[in-house]
């Protein structure tokens, strides 16, 4: 440890001076059910599985409500419906009526924003600040996005005739539960194709109270299928023939297996995988702003994010200043309560995923790189882990290489443009990067050499319907937002 | 009577035309022909990942020149290659396709890519980018048509390539290297093996520094090499879109680029 370091440990943690009141806001506005079926054909459906699993808040713990676990012949009947609806009228409807159906459910995820943003915080553990202000608006905007252009599909593609694949198997995280949903089903349905949708076994419940806007949309039954599961599930929906496409958002270890099941068949497969990206920082650059974009890059939804900025390269000159801003900056992150509006890092969204980031950081230290964490009192319950930075780390560290999908930021340094290339672009990832630089031609040359589907210029997780996201290597191929992402759900004559 | 001098058909990697590491041959066409070993295609792999930096590093304006080039020395030897395939109609469509798919270097960003209105003070672009190393099987017939059809588009965005020539007629592939030798083409941009496909095949789907893979020419068991090329998440092409911007985008990554606008 240098010593301008040691100083800063020693220095008075700022943020006691802030004690907020809690502003917790009122779950009261969701309605839950004590148990729910599957969504299929337009109605709810109780498993043939027979299988019920609970799903918990990660923050308390309590079991908010019972479950479906779809098992084949429930995925099954799910495909058979959307299959159904396809043929019969989801594909030869006026491309303009199927644009107002997009329209009408981006209407009344707008409407009903503060219901789903408090189910999600809830399910997930994520801040209410956070489904609140960006995944709510952020879903009901991409709707709006590809409503618009259910009727303009031969302007997206010269010279080619679209036409819908079919039926979209889909699979999402619990990242962002709503928005991946909002991601997956706008672009399918845009496109003509009707869709079943398995959400994560964590995050159940806003996609259940999706369906719900489903049917104030009136949409025809089939259109939109949700059966909830676990991995199970997922692989019925991946192998199940009366797919076309398949479209999955998750680990890069399900994606390969993903990519081998549809191996010889003719389904269409897009993979939106993991990342370990680089946030770069040279000399020059705005530092207060900086500091910003990388608590933003890697405590967002507490790291939960598969772009986020989870290897910091610092500019040797200005090592010690950033470190010491970044570590003055992380003691005033408030960890806590996910419906407290002041929280700004909330739980670890399961058991399974606080020993998964335990166990690396634990390799981390392990390896000889140096742990700092801000003072923070964790809650006694649910699952918890503080916002944490790893310092002297070299690049074969695990935590340098591997995803920890967690709040866990691991500092690089390098000397030359050069250097911060090589070491960003040393992972078989390539999903996003960030720069920070006030020289426009730096910012411009970086972007051009960084192998990352999204460059962040000093600016970081920024999202956009009309923005295409996607990785490079292996964070996945295809695009999801903007025109080209409407590309993996159309075929051409 | 003078007797002819016969040619040597060789590998052509890294801008040079090796024989086999292994030594092996085998006859086709009634010539030998090299039979190309896993370990000259793990060679092959590695010229093209060097080449990589240079191609992609042009202006598309200049890949675009150097790809007519191919053609323009191509013409100079259409007699050649006439007598080679049986064919002058598949010649004058192979070289009408590198001055096709020459053209489209410096226009696939305006086409592929965007400029992304996105709700905030963000200036927001998208632009295309070659994936990388591209493995690609020529198909078996029309020998020399078919290797141009999947050739060019696997190029032109800045790719460089590894080409496993058609088994049964590989002489117009290695006719072609001579020609992609002399046109400015950096050496390792292309590079072809020719020999048993059901031995490279299986290589170049799972080596881990190739980036996508065009099987449509591949013999045997499809789903196999699907599988294997899932180990590195390899963007994979199976059939044709015919000559098409589409298809060269098959090739192509998109980078989406944000920075804030402010003064």
């Amino acid at each position: 440890m240098t010593e301008i370091e040691k100083r800063q440990d020693r220095a008075p943690v700022v943020p006691s001076a802030f004690e907020y009141a809690t502003a917790p806001e009122s779950r009261e506005i969701v309605r839950l059910e004590e148990r729910y079926g599957l969504f299929i054909g337009g109605e709810w459906v109780e498993p043939r599985s027979g299988e019920l699993q609970p799903t918990i808040s990660p923050a308390t713990e309590e079991e908010l409500a019972e479950v479906s676990y779809a098992g084949p012949e429930d995925v099954g009947l799910a495909v058979d419906s959307a299959r159904e609806a396809f043929d019969n009228g989801w594909s030869s409807i006026a491309p303009s009526e199927r644009a107002k159906y997009l329209f009408r459910i981006a209407r009344i995820l707008q409407e009903r924003s503060r219901e789903f943003a408090v189910l999600e915080s809830l399910d997930g553990g994520k801040p209410i600040r956070e489904s609140r202000d960006v995944d709510l608006p952020l879903a009901a905007a991409h709707f709006f996005y590809y409503a618009g252009w259910a009727d303009k599909l031969e302007y997206a593609f010269p010279n080619r005739k679209p036409r819908p694949l079919g039926v979209a198997g889909q699979i999402i995280p619990w990242n962002f539960p709503l928005l991946m949903l909002a991601w997956k089903i706008a672009p399918a349905l845009a496109a003509g194709n009707t869709v079943v949708l398995k959400p994560a076994e964590t995050t159940p419940l806003t996609a259940l109270l999706f369906c719900d806007v489903v049917r104030q949309a009136e949409l025809p039954p089939g259109v939109v299928n949700i059966v909830t599961g676990d991995g199970r599930a997922g692989a019925e929906l991946v192998k199940h023939p009366g797919v076309d496409k398949v479209a999955f958002t998750g680990s890069t270890d399900v994606g390969k297996e993903i990519q081998r099941a549809v191996a010889g068949t003719d389904k269409r497969l897009t993979l939106e995988l993991g990342g370990k990206a680089a946030n770069i920082i040279f000399d020059d650059a705005p530092l207060d702003q900086a500091v910003e974009g990388i608590i933003n890059g890697i405590y967002f939804n507490p790291g939960h994010v598969c772009c986020a900025g989870s290897r910091l390269l610092v500019q040797e000159s200005i090592y010690e200043q950033v470190i010491a801003k970044l570590k003055r900056r992380m003691g005033t992150l408030r960890v806590g309560d996910p419906l407290d509006k002041n929280t700004d890092v909330g739980a670890i969204n399961s058991k399974e995923q606080l020993e998964k980031i335990t166990e690396l950081v634990a390799a981390g230290e392990e390896e000889g790189a140096e742990i700092y964490q801000p003072p923070c009192r964790l809650p006694e319950k649910g699952w918890w882990f503080a916002p944490t930075v790893f310092t002297n780390v070299a690049q074969s560290y695990r935590i340098a290489q591997e995803e920890i999908f967690g709040p866990v930021l691991s500092v690089l340094t390098f000397r030359t443009p050069d250097e911060a290339v090589e070491k960003a672009n040393n992972t078989p990832y390539g999903l996003s990067a960030g720069v920070w630089t006030e020289k426009g031609s730096r910012i411009l040359a970086m972007a051009q050499r960084l192998r990352a589907g999204v460059i962040w210029a000093n600016t970081y997780n920024r999202f956009d319907p009309a923005s295409p996201f996607g990785g490079y290597k292996e964070s996945g191929f295809g695009r999801e937002g903007g025109l080209h992402g409407l590309e993996p759900y159309s075929r051409f004559e | 009577m003078r007797l002819p001098v016969k040619k040597t058909y060789k590998l052509y990697v890294g801008g040079a035309f090796p024989r086999s590491e292994s030594g092996r041959s085998y006859e086709a066409e009634g010539a030998n022909v090299a039979r190309a070993s896993r370990k000259d295609l793990r060679d092959a792999v590695r010229a093209a990942r060097e080449a990589l930096p240079k191609w992609s590093g042009m202006t598309a304006y200049n890949r675009g020149q150097v790809l007519y080039r191919v053609a323009e020395i191509m013409e100079g030897r259409r007699a050649q290659f006439a007598e080679l395939v049986g064919d002058e109609g598949e010649v004058d469509g192979a070289i009408d396709a590198w001055v096709w798919y020459a053209g489209w270097a410096d226009k696939l960003a305006q086409v592929l890519g965007s400029s992304n209105p996105v709700a905030g003070p963000y200036f927001n672009f998208t632009v295309p980018e070659p994936t990388g190393v591209v493995g690609v099987v020529a198909p078996e017939e029309p020998a020399l048509a078919g290797f141009v059809s999947r050739l060019a588009p696997a190029i032109v965005g800045g790719n460089a390539a590894v080409v496993v020539a058609s088994e049964k007629h590989p002489l117009a592939a290695i006719t072609l290297a001579e020609v992609l030798a002399t046109s400015d083409v950096p050496g390792g941009v292309v590079n072809v093996l020719t020999g048993r496909k059901d031995e490279l095949c299986p290589v170049l789907a799972a080596h881990m520094d190739v980036n996508a893979v065009d099987l449509a020419g591949a013999v045997g068991e499809r789903a196999e090499l699907e599988r294997l090329a899932a180990d590195n998440v390899k963007r994979v092409v199976t059939n044709g879109e015919g000559q098409s911007p589409w298809h060269i985008a098959a090739f192509l990554e998109l980078k989406t680029v944000w920075h804030p606008i402010g003064v």
